[in-house]
């Protein structure tokens, strides 16, 4: 399944072109410290530019585990919030398997983990209080904000088939006129269709259909048959 | 085999081992014999022979020369072998491991090993290596080469009791079984030996490996070939030990553990990559990829175990036998998705962990420690890499690297554990409204849709290639204020029964062919 995404949310976006040279000197030199310097500016990088890698980041980590006394907790934080953003991906997790407990009791790292753990248990109401009062982190990589309400509307939209307007509203943190305004927008892009006929409060929205909320979409996998499976009896048809 | 070994313990043990008689440079009949013939088969590229002398006759002069003595110095064989230096090399490797296994290396050996590892790997690197050298051989060498690593980052770990001496030697030495040599070694022998290119291409039918074993019946070498595809699963293993499982699960990408290959063809081979594939699974929280590969390989060992009996490695199997229905456990009690496994595995793991599994399912403390244990007693031995800071005050830190993993797996169950309740009421109803669910589980409304939410999150994995894969056994979805369960039918594979059937067909039809009626 795709998740549904509103076009004016804006998703990472793959690896650009200009950072195929990373990609590739990660792939020619796993484990080569020489290259830690290219992987720092690179995180930096993925951030001004709103790209995300995530196998470069865990080299990067990688090469911190090995040699501790190199690590830069800032880049380290850089990494989590991407992390954070790649959701539903378990990379935060990933991430967090590397980096040793020590540098985990840091302020920054134990605020994200905190964020994390919500995101994790779709405690929405509670991450955006969270992320309110610690800005500071978050907010020095752009497009946190519209990766984390993605995400929300992934997780609504495999729970859902119409959604109670306040639930939304807490999910993915926009109120009021704001949130008309979006659901407008989502309406005319994204298929969303607003439920009439009854107060604002009460409003329900029906999410896109998708294979999860609407189970009778979901295709009969039992009878594709990989091609591999069918040489064996090449012979045997020939 | 981790040695807890001082210095001053380990000069009295090599005093004692004096005392009992062990010289070095005696080198008793049988052992030259041992050399001299080993030495032969391996000039004469005879696999069968070398492969009975090294499972066969080596155990045996082990167990009756040297249970408690290591064997003679490779000086003193050296001249009965035309002191050729592959062989030597080889010699030292077993030497090396018989000591690892049944003595308590010591810090020079260690270092002493890792040289020999380094001249070993670099001659097969870069030299033209022209010999043949069974599958279980080739296999022992990653695995013992990723056991000693771990072993050693073990040891020196544990800095409490250091003496100057070996403080001193570790300063020394410090490139031994260091991270990014290990890592490099397999890495080159992935890579020189070509050999993600020759399964390539081996799909396209343009080349034999799987087929043949790995062995080269045209004159050439396995060696090289051979190592560098155990390498692969041996960076599976250290990239777990280091808790980089997407990593590690990439290095193993070329080998498709769907089908039977190379991997399969060494019980070790093949048990160490499925643990380590499922383990690393289970971490990603991809539990329906572990369970799978679980249930295959603890059905396989169960009808297989008893032609191991004999085997050096069989304590070891049955100990990751065990090791692996607790890993299961792990994974059926977070995703219970029984169907996958097939009855006999079932069986077995009812027998072992039904009580536990149940009492797993609960939403206290005492579940949360279930979860603890038997992720202590399956998971692999975590190392840190990086080596000691000297000039601070010298402390353990062995433990570091388990104790996180263990932390972090553990966060994973807590987030989970009202999933469960909420399965359970999933089961007996087809529909209900949030309210009435809320005052079942005794949670308030918003608190209850976090729940729903959570569920839908935590059993919707993202696979591979970033699809959205549903891992639930019930699912549902919500109307507004109503949950709808979905009934769930297990889809019937009925294609490859058919295609097992029609295989079977043809050979029964291909046997009455040959039948002649008189």
């Amino acid at each position: 399944m795709v998740r549904e995404q509103p076009q004016q949310q804006q998703q990472q976006q793959p690896v650009s072109q200009m950072s195929y040279t990373v990609e590739q000197l990660v792939a020619l030199n796993p484990y080569n410290p020489d290259i830690l310097p290219d992987l720092e500016n690179y995180v930096n990088e993925q951030v001004s530019s709103q790209t995300y890698s995530l196998d470069a980041n865990l080299c990067l980590l990688r090469l911190y585990q090995f040699e501790p006394e190199r690590m830069s907790t800032q880049i380290v934080a850089h990494i989590l919030v991407k992390a954070l953003m790649a959701m539903p991906a378990p990379d935060f997790s990933l991430c967090l398997f590397l980096i040793p407990e020590r540098v985990q009791m840091e302020e920054q790292f134990k605020t994200l983990i905190v964020l994390s753990h919500y995101l994790e248990t779709a405690r929405f109401r509670q991450f955006w209080d969270e992320a309110a009062k610690s800005r500071h982190i978050v907010e020095v990589v752009p497009g946190f904000e519209q990766a984390i309400q993605a995400y929300a509307i992934h997780v609504l939209s495999l729970t859902y088939q119409k959604v109670p307007r306040p639930v939304l509203a807490e999910a993915i943190n926009i109120e009021g006129l704001s949130l008309d305004k979006f659901l407008e927008h989502q309406v005319a892009n994204s298929g969303w269709i607003l439920e009439k006929g009854q107060g604002r409060a009460h409003q329900l929205i029906i999410l896109p259909r998708n294979e999860f909320n609407h189970p009778e979409l979901k295709k009969g996998t039992g009878e594709s048959v990989p091609l591999q499976h069918i040489t064996r009896i090449f012979p045997i048809l020939g | 085999m981790e040695s807890t070994y001082d210095y001053d313990d380990t000069v009295k043990h090599q005093q004692q081992q004096t005392d009992l008689g062990y010289d070095p440079n005696f080198v008793p009949d049988s052992v030259k014999s041992f050399v001299v013939h080993l030495y032969r088969h391996i000039r004469e590229k005879n696999v069968y022979e070398i492969h009975q002398m090294y499972e066969g006759s080596f155990q045996t002069l082990s167990d009756r020369m040297f249970k408690e003595s290591p064997w003679p110095s490779v000086d003193a064989i050296s001249q009965y072998v035309d002191q050729d230096h592959v062989f030597c090399l080889l010699y030292r490797e077993m030497w090396f491991r018989h000591l690892y296994a049944r003595l308590s290396p010591t810090l020079k050996q260690r270092i002493d090993s890792w040289d020999n590892y380094c001249s070993l790997f670099s001659v097969v690197l870069h030299g033209v290596v022209n010999m043949q050298l069974p599958n279980q051989w080739l296999w022992d060498m990653v695995d013992e080469f990723v056991y000693q690593f771990q072993s050693f980052c073990q040891y020196r770990a544990k800095m409490k009791n250091k003496t100057e001496q070996e403080i001193a030697l570790l300063k020394q030495f410090d490139q031994a079984w260091n991270v990014y040599g290990v890592l490099n070694f397999l890495q080159a022998l992935v890579e020189k030996s070509q050999i993600i290119q020759i399964l390539d291409q081996e799909k396209e039918g343009l080349e034999q490996f799987t087929a043949t074993d790995g062995y080269d019946y045209n004159g050439g070498s396995n060696v090289l070939k051979v190592l560098g595809y155990f390498s692969m699963v041996g960076l599976l293993r250290v990239h777990c030990l280091l808790g980089d499982y997407q990593t590690g699960l990439k290095c193993l990408l070329p080998i498709d553990i769907s089908q039977q290959g190379v991997y399969t063809s060494v019980i070790g081979s093949h048990i160490t990559t499925i643990y380590h594939y499922g383990f690393a699974n289970l971490m990603l929280r991809r539990y329906t990829d572990a369970i799978r590969e679980f249930n295959k390989i603890l059905l396989y060992i169960y009808k297989t175990k008893q032609y191991h009996q004999k085997s050096p490695q069989y304590e070891q199997i049955l100990k990751k036998n065990e090791q692996m229905y607790a890993l299961l456990a792990l994974c059926l009690s977070l995703c219970p998705q029984v169907k996958l496994v097939e009855e006999t595995v079932n069986s077995q793991l009812r027998e072992k962990y039904g009580e536990k599994m149940i009492r797993m399912q609960r939403h206290d403390e005492e579940a949360f420690a279930l979860y603890d244990e038997l992720f202590s007693y399956a998971c692999p031995k975590f190392i840190t890499p990086s080596p000691p800071i000297l000039e601070e005050p010298l402390v353990n830190y062995n433990q570091d690297a388990y104790r996180l993993q263990l932390k972090l797996f553990l966060y994973e169950v807590k987030q989970q554990q009202s999933l469960a309740g909420v399965r359970t009421f999933l089961k007996v109803y087809s529909t209900i409204s949030v309210g009435k669910l809320a005052t079942y589980m005794e949670v308030d409304e918003p608190t209850l849709r976090t729940i729903l939410m959570t569920y839908k999150h935590k059993t919707h994995a993202i696979d591979p290639d970033g699809k959205v894969i549903s891992t639930a056994d019930v699912d549902f979805f919500l109307d507004d204020d109503m949950i709808r369960v979905i009934e769930s039918k297990p889809a019937k594979q009925y294609g490859d029964y058919f295609l097992r059937q029609i295989v079977k067909l043809e050979g029964v039809m291909t046997d009455m062919d040959r039948i002649r009626l008189e």
